[in-house]
């Protein structure tokens, strides 16, 4: 019988066929399609705007800005300052209120989502009503009510509210008192400086003497000690070393000391207080995540109350918290842009706002400021990613 | 609000990044359309401000109408949709071809004229910069004010000039920016600044809204020139030349003591009339064929309008509550000794 060989050979090899070839000839196209269109936009961007007479290009960014900026708690800016370092006061200001805010609706985040739990009837019935009021008001309104209703009430300079001239509150802002460091100063950053050295030592000692010997040592009290003893005698020594600026009415207002200008504390609040709700429900369903047994087995083994808490309970909630937190974190970030509605000069007041105007040039203007955004929110992500991974479950 | 401010900026762009860059017949567009679209301020008493019925009235919508008037003809007055618009997205919208008039005390400047696309017709109102305070304060003279917090709108000219007053001073202030010109008089209201500085019609346009007017005062110091007028896209100069003329054609009947109303309609008959009313009322020549116009463009923007003059008392003058005397200021004739001077229509 005749066996024909060329039956069973494997049919030859089409490339139309393989599915490598295809996918990467869609994948081609459609990466084509997609650069063509966004060269399209720009060219065409660009050609309309020449037709219509509308300048282009960044060489503004090193002209002079002609106009000033009301709040400049880090670098300076006049009239005779360039439009970049008025990007740069913007963008400092953007960043001052959004560490702010994080730093605050952190710690009321985390106070009121563990109060939520709390036996005390009162304690999670207040932490819930205030979870879900502030939640569900729209945050332009908070930021408004603030503004507009809370802080507008105030005295005029002349008759500000006065805590023994340390602390003065009216409509201009909060007026604090400035430390400000005198002879001998640097000898208690010093001091400051060796004792926190001397508390890592004894911590990284005692920890290994725990593991290898199970015996604890009381090492709150030692750092406080080791923290405040040298404080107080150089103090003694020198005289203490700060004395404090006080804020000082002259002419229209307060001069000296360190002043919060009612915009930034009305953005701040809103922001942290909104914020802070949305933390607290990712720190309850953190904590609720952990399973009952866990509690019970480390009471089992004779934990603390506290030391169930710091050592069981926080660890693995944090692991449910962190990742909803990031977002919440670059929501508050974002959500500082609001500032332009009650003239806090942040980036979007600044330049998205006065520069455009001036000098007109929307695209250049918009594409930096969202540049900024994008690149904020990507830093507040990676910084929370490596945390996660510092705090995700290891395994062993 | 803010945020759909943002969202309109964003379709502006996107009609800037998108649309086709053809050439622009305004004109052609507006008659098929069958209305003028016009950018006024959000409301600014005596410029461009809606009336208790809802309608938009002012010196600044004035212009809008007599347009509108001149090109539609009897009844074309009421041809106009209008688009209140912030300082600060005036200009990226008119290029961006949301209107075709921005009609909203603007200010000319160079960088105005010859940077951002835009194109000036003219002035219907000269301006200039000072500074409101509460008598409380006991300030006489703009130069006691060192120190001072000034509310003050943002995308203006007022803000550049402030810096620049300020500056040329050696005197320090802090700069409250408000987006909107409400918002900036309810912060002056109520004490977060000591100052308010925008044009002067402006300030007496505002004081008006002030919890207590009387306790408020305008400084004398005018500290920058002001010329407010409507802007157009640049590239479309048939449709600038247009409202240019329209302008100084109210100004011209202003100059020639004609009315505008019923008191218009006795002279088209008259044929005793000079050949200069003559021609303009278009009963000899054609100037409005040149402008791509009626013949009688210029009498409907007179008779539904009125003349410069009847316009100023009716929105800013004496009898107003802004009460700006127009003898002896800029805005007079220029043969009463004010700025306001129409070239020869012919």
């Amino acid at each position: 019988m005749n066996v024909r060989t060329d039956i069973i050979k494997p049919p030859k090899q089409d490339i139309f066929q393989s599915g490598k070839f295809r996918s990467i000839v869609v994948q081609s196209i459609v990466m084509f399609l997609v650069v063509a269109f966004l060269g399209w936009i720009v060219s065409n961007t660009a050609t309309n705007m020449k037709a219509n007479g509308i300048s282009h290009g960044f060489g503004f960014l090193s002209e002079t800005s002609m106009f000033d900026i009301g709040y400049l708690p880090f670098i300076d800016h006049t009239a005779a300052h360039t439009y970049i370092n008025a990007f740069f006061v913007g963008l400092l200001n953007t960043i001052l209120v959004a560490v702010l805010g994080i730093f605050l609706a952190t710690i009321i985040g985390f106070l009121v989502g563990v109060g939520r739990l709390s036996d005390n009837w009162l304690v999670s019935r207040f932490c819930g009503f205030y979870i879900e009021a502030l939640r569900n008001i729209p945050l332009l309104l908070q930021i408004f009510f603030w503004y507009h209703a809370v802080l507008r009430i105030l005295p005029r300079a002349k008759n500000s509210i006065n805590f023994n001239d340390h602390f003065l509150l009216n409509l201009k802002g909060l007026f604090l008192s400035r430390p400000v460091p005198e002879n001998g100063f640097n000898y208690l950053l010093l001091a400051g400086l060796f004792s926190i050295i001397v508390i890592i030592i004894i911590y990284l000692w005692s920890k290994k003497r725990q593991n290898l010997t199970g015996k604890q040592f009381p090492i709150l009290y030692f750092s406080l000690a080791i923290l405040i003893i040298p404080f107080v005698i150089i103090s003694f020594i020198y005289n203490f070393p700060i004395t404090l600026e006080q804020p000082v009415l002259k002419g229209f207002n307060f001069k000296g000391g360190i002043r919060l200008i009612p915009e930034l504390v009305a953005l701040l609040l809103a922001l942290s207080l909104y914020t802070a709700a949305f933390i607290a429900e990712n720190v309850r369903s953190g904590i609720l995540a952990i399973s009952k047994g866990q509690k019970e087995a480390a009471s089992a083994v004779g934990l603390t109350q506290g030391q169930i808490l710091r050592l069981i309970i926080i660890p693995q909630a944090m692991r449910v918290i962190i990742p909803p937190l990031t977002s919440q974190y670059l929501n508050l970030t974002k959500n500082s842009s609001l500032a332009v509605a009650i003239a806090y000069p942040d980036l979007v007041h600044v330049f998205a706002g006065t520069a455009l105007m001036q000098t007109g040039q929307a695209v250049e203007i918009l594409f930096m400021t969202m540049s900024v955004y994008l690149s904020l929110s990507l830093t507040i992500s990676l910084l929370m990613n490596w945390y996660n991974s510092v705090m995700a479950l290891k395994d062993r | 609000m803010k945020l759909s401010n943002v969202l309109r900026l964003f379709t502006s762009i996107l009609i800037l990044s998108f649309g086709t860059s053809a050439i622009a017949d305004t004109l052609s567009d507006t008659q098929a359309r069958g209305h003028v679209r016009c950018g006024v301020s959000q409301g600014l008493p005596g410029f461009s401000n809606p009336d208790a019925d809802g309608n938009w009235v002012g010196i600044d919508v004035d212009v809008c109408r007599a347009v509108a008037a001149a090109i539609f003809g009897k009844g074309g007055d009421e041809k106009v949709e209008y688009f209140p618009v912030s300082a600060k997205e005036r200009f990226t919208k008119l290029t961006a071809g949301e209107y075709d008039i921005l009609s909203r005390n603007t200010t000319w400047t160079l960088s105005r004229d010859a940077k951002i696309g835009l194109t000036f017709n003219g002035v219907n109102f000269y301006d200039g910069q000072g500074f409101m305070v509460p008598k409380a304060l006991g300030v006489t003279s703009a130069l006691e004010l060192d120190g001072a917090s000034v509310c003050v709108n943002t995308g203006t000219t007022t803000e550049l000039n402030l810096a620049d007053y300020f500056r040329a001073n050696g005197m320090s202030y802090e700069p409250v920016v408000f987006e909107k010109a409400d918002e900036v008089i309810a912060a002056y209201d109520s004490g977060r600044c000591d100052v308010h500085t925008t044009d002067k019609s402006g300030l007496a346009a505002q004081r008006t809204k002030l919890a207590q007017p009387d306790e408020h005062m305008v400084l004398g110091e005018t500290i920058s020139k002001e010329p407010l007028g409507p802007v157009t896209r640049e590239g479309d100069e048939p449709w600038s030349d247009i409202v240019f003329w329209v302008l100084n054609a109210l100004i011209t009947w202003d100059e020639l003591g004609l009315a505008g109303g019923d008191a218009v309609k006795s002279i088209v008959g008259d044929t005793s009339s000079t050949p200069e009313v003559k021609r303009i009322l278009g009963v000899e020549g054609d100037t409005g064929g040149h402008l791509g116009l009626e013949k009688d463009w210029a009498y409907w923007a007179l008779f539904e309008v009125g003349n410069y003059g009847e316009m100023y008392e009716r929105h800013v003058g004496a009898n107003t509550p802004l009460a700006l005397a127009r003898a002896g200021s800029p805005n007079a004739g220029w043969k009463d000794g004010g700025l306001l001077y129409a070239p020869p229509i012919r």
